[in-house]
């Protein structure tokens, strides 16, 4: 059965308030059939209510009420559609200034960003600030489609200009793996069907893109790291003495017999067997969730972390963080927080606020520090116990934290490890 | 050894870690069941992430009285063999105790009822956390949920201001007296779900597979005729080969003409068809977001 072969593919769109997301995204549904008729009657219903003279694709993603009133995206929609050689996930995040946490969010698991340009207004604010965001959250690969390219006669030479701007704004950022596309989302051009009237164009389509992108490394596979999440006792006369450590893969590969390490403890141990309700498995790799169990009696519980004796990770009570705000009330220097990373759990000082990023032009603002929400800054955090932490380039899972507000318990930040 | 999951192993993987989550970060959780093939998915996957030790949390059955004999039947033997406790709610109970009133007509139905008849268990029960099977390609106002979804103390759900869900980190801290909403298969779709359940072999009540059935035609959408509907003047029942996509209660779940009787003809046809598996569902035909309206006071 061939759906057996196929892969999950993630991606995050993200674009200004104009510039054809929804359509866009409205426009790969129709165009790979994963709209159904009932959905395609309703939205038809809804265009010709709203007096519009064409369906409006954009209607399958704005789903909430206030979003149908105001014709914007609020919140983070995710979509499904697959094709016979992979399952998408795409999470529809907003573009204007005000949801930036949204667009953070959707980033935070995606594959491949999607960047919208239009391709009368070439790159602007929104663009870069997108693309930065991208770059910061490392999303392993970002496509530029330049969008609209019917409004400008299909010209060449606009999209040339448009991508050498991108490419020389972009030589400041972080990102490993750029490529650009002129589409139509209105018209479906270079979409899913190889546009005709852009014959200069002998790249990919969006499409084939984004079901031949190599996603198979996006993960770390070389340093083993198992967060414990949960520890299976049954207690049963059949399991008397099982002593499971449940969770999911963070990184690396990890096999049987493998010399392993326990974090705090800093005992070691060896895997005496990787466990799951499949059967035995030889080994597991992220990001699996598995049961893990060890030859020794070892005292481990939720937020300890089972790594290798000669790869271990940072443990530390002191870190630098890039730090997205969330919430309307700003961050309070030296405020205490909730931190919660891997499985741990722990409260945190924000000891002090290097600077604040201006993510529109990267600019480093060392006297404007107050972070609104929106913000991104340089933070330095103290824990009140150690943290097993790797920099968040190298594993997106143990070099991601959140923070909690202690009165409200909304999630007010999210941090990447430096 | 290629080290790639294939797509459906990677949800599985996904879904698996939200229940351990759940069991690791609240006291009292407990797994909204009913009956239907996202409950029974959502049940398989908890054993599977509990394994070899029992799920650690009971199932809840909001039992509306109007069921399908058939789901009764799979819920007690599912309950049977894997040892879990099941709790019931029952919409019955409210009526008599005069917590809601039952609709009248011939579209009456009790599908409305049943979120009072869930809150009140929630609150009985003293749940902190109900885990629940909607997936967010289902209806457009679900694709906006999270898997950890805040209700405040009114069960309710406010979705513009929703706590934002990034990497692996659930933010699972409420107020005394709140809970969650916890949907581990959020990013499943139909098909994903047909497909897991052919390739893990999970058998599935009789319903789901086509059958023959006393059915009736209303509003372009076939329901199987029972005594708990009233039927208008010139509705005439006939008997056809049809098979349920959703479970619910017998007075809002559509049937649909259908030769499909393997879980593999069933793939076949979700993988053509053209129309959503709610498309069947009357509940959510009465407004343009009348999903979004029931899950606001509180809703599944």
């Amino acid at each position: 059965m061939d759906y057996q072969s196929s892969e999950l593919c993630r991606f995050t769109t993200a674009g200004s308030v104009d510039d054809g997301k929804s359509t866009l995204i409205g426009r790969m549904l129709y165009d790979s059939k994963s709209i159904f008729q009932d959905q395609m009657e309703q939205i038809e219903a809804s265009s010709l209510r709203r007096g519009e003279s064409e369906v409006n694709l954009a209607l399958l993603t704005d789903g909430l009420k206030s979003e149908r009133e105001q014709g914007i995206t609020i919140d983070v929609a995710y979509r499904y559609f697959a094709t016979p050689k992979r399952k998408f996930i795409i999470a529809d995040t907003p573009g204007h200034i005000q949801y930036t946490r949204n667009m953070v969010t959707g980033a935070s698991t995606a594959n491949v960003a999607l960047v919208l340009v239009d391709a009368r207004n070439g790159v602007v604010e929104q663009t870069r600030r997108h693309a930065i965001i991208a770059s910061l959250l490392q999303i392993p690969h970002l496509v530029v489609c330049i969008n609209k390219m019917d409004l400008v006669d299909y010209s060449e030479d606009a999209y040339e200009k448009i991508k050498e701007d991108f490419e020389k704004f972009a030589a400041k950022l972080d990102v490993k793996d750029v490529h650009f596309i002129p589409i139509s989302a209105l018209k479906g051009d270079n979409v899913v069907h190889r546009s005709e009237r852009m014959d200069w164009y002998d790249g990919s389509t969006l499409m084939y893109y984004l079901e031949n992108v190599h996603i198979a490394s996006d993960y770390n596979f070389i340093d083993p790291r198992f967060p414990v999440q949960y520890v299976v006792r049954p207690n049963t006369d059949e399991h008397h003495d099982y002593r499971g450590y449940a969770g999911r893969i963070a990184g690396g590969i990890m096999k049987k017999g493998d010399e392993v390490m326990v974090l705090p403890s800093g005992f070691t141990s060896k895997i005496k067997k990787i466990d799951s309700f499949d059967g035995e498995l030889q080994e597991a790799f992220p990001p699996m969730s598995v049961t893990v169990l060890l030859e020794d009696e070892i005292d481990i519980s939720r937020g300890d972390m089972i790594v290798r004796v000669n790869n271990q990770p940072e443990v530390s009570q002191d870190m630098d963080v890039m730090i997205s705000w969330f919430n309307e009330r700003p961050l309070t220097p030296r405020g205490k927080y909730t931190i919660m990373h891997t499985t741990q759990e722990a409260r945190c000082m924000v000891k002090e606020i290097k600077y604040r990023l201006d993510i529109n032009t990267l600019h480093r603002d060392l006297e404007n520090k107050e972070i609104k929400m929106n913000d991104i800054a340089r933070i330095t955090l103290r824990t009140t116990k150690p943290l097993f932490v790797d920099p968040y380039r190298k594993n997106r899972i143990t070099g991601s934290v959140i923070l909690v507000d202690e009165g409200t318990n909304e999630t007010v930040g999210a941090g990447m490890i430096i | 050894m290629d080290y790639q999951l294939n797509h459906l192993r990677e949800l599985e993987s996904e879904s698996i870690f939200i229940l351990r989550e759940v069991a690791a970060q609240f006291e009292n959780p407990v797994l909204m069941f009913s009956g239907g093939k996202d409950s029974i998915l959502m049940v398989y996957l908890a054993q599977k992430a509990f394994y070899p030790g029992k799920i650690p949390f009971p199932l809840l059955h909001i039992d509306t009285g109007h069921n399908f004999d058939e789901t009764i039947a799979y819920r007690d033997a599912l309950v049977e063999k894997t040892g879990a406790r099941l709790v019931v709610g029952s919409v019955q109970e409210a009526i008599d105790k005069g917590m809601v009133v039952e609709e009248k007509g011939v579209n009456a139905s009790r599908n409305g009822l049943q979120t009072v008849a869930l809150l009140e268990a929630l609150e009985k029960g003293k749940y902190d956390a109900a885990l629940g099977g909607a997936r967010r390609d289902e209806e457009k106002a679900r694709a906006k949920e999270r898997f950890f979804s805040h209700r405040d103390e009114f069960g309710q759900w406010d979705p513009k201001n929703q706590r934002p869900e990034l990497w692996n980190l659930f933010n699972a801290k409420k107020q005394f007296g709140e809970h969650f909403r916890v949907f581990p298969i959020s990013n499943w779709t139909e098909l994903d779900v047909w497909q897991y359940l052919a390739m893990e072999k999970v058998e599935l009540p009789s319903l789901y597979y086509a059958h023959k059935r006393m059915v009736f035609e209303r509003d372009g959408v076939l329901l199987a005729d029972c005594e708990y509907i009233q039927k208008k003047p010139g509705e005439v029942v006939k008997e056809m080969m049809v098979r349920c996509r959703t479970i619910g209660d017998m007075t809002c779940t559509g049937v649909w003409a259908s030769n499909a009787t393997t879980t593999e003809d069933i793939i076949e046809e979700v993988a053509t068809t053209r129309m959503t598996e709610r498309g069947g569902r009357t509940d959510d035909k009465r407004s343009e977001t009348a999903m979004e309206d029931r899950k606001k006071k509180g809703y599944f």
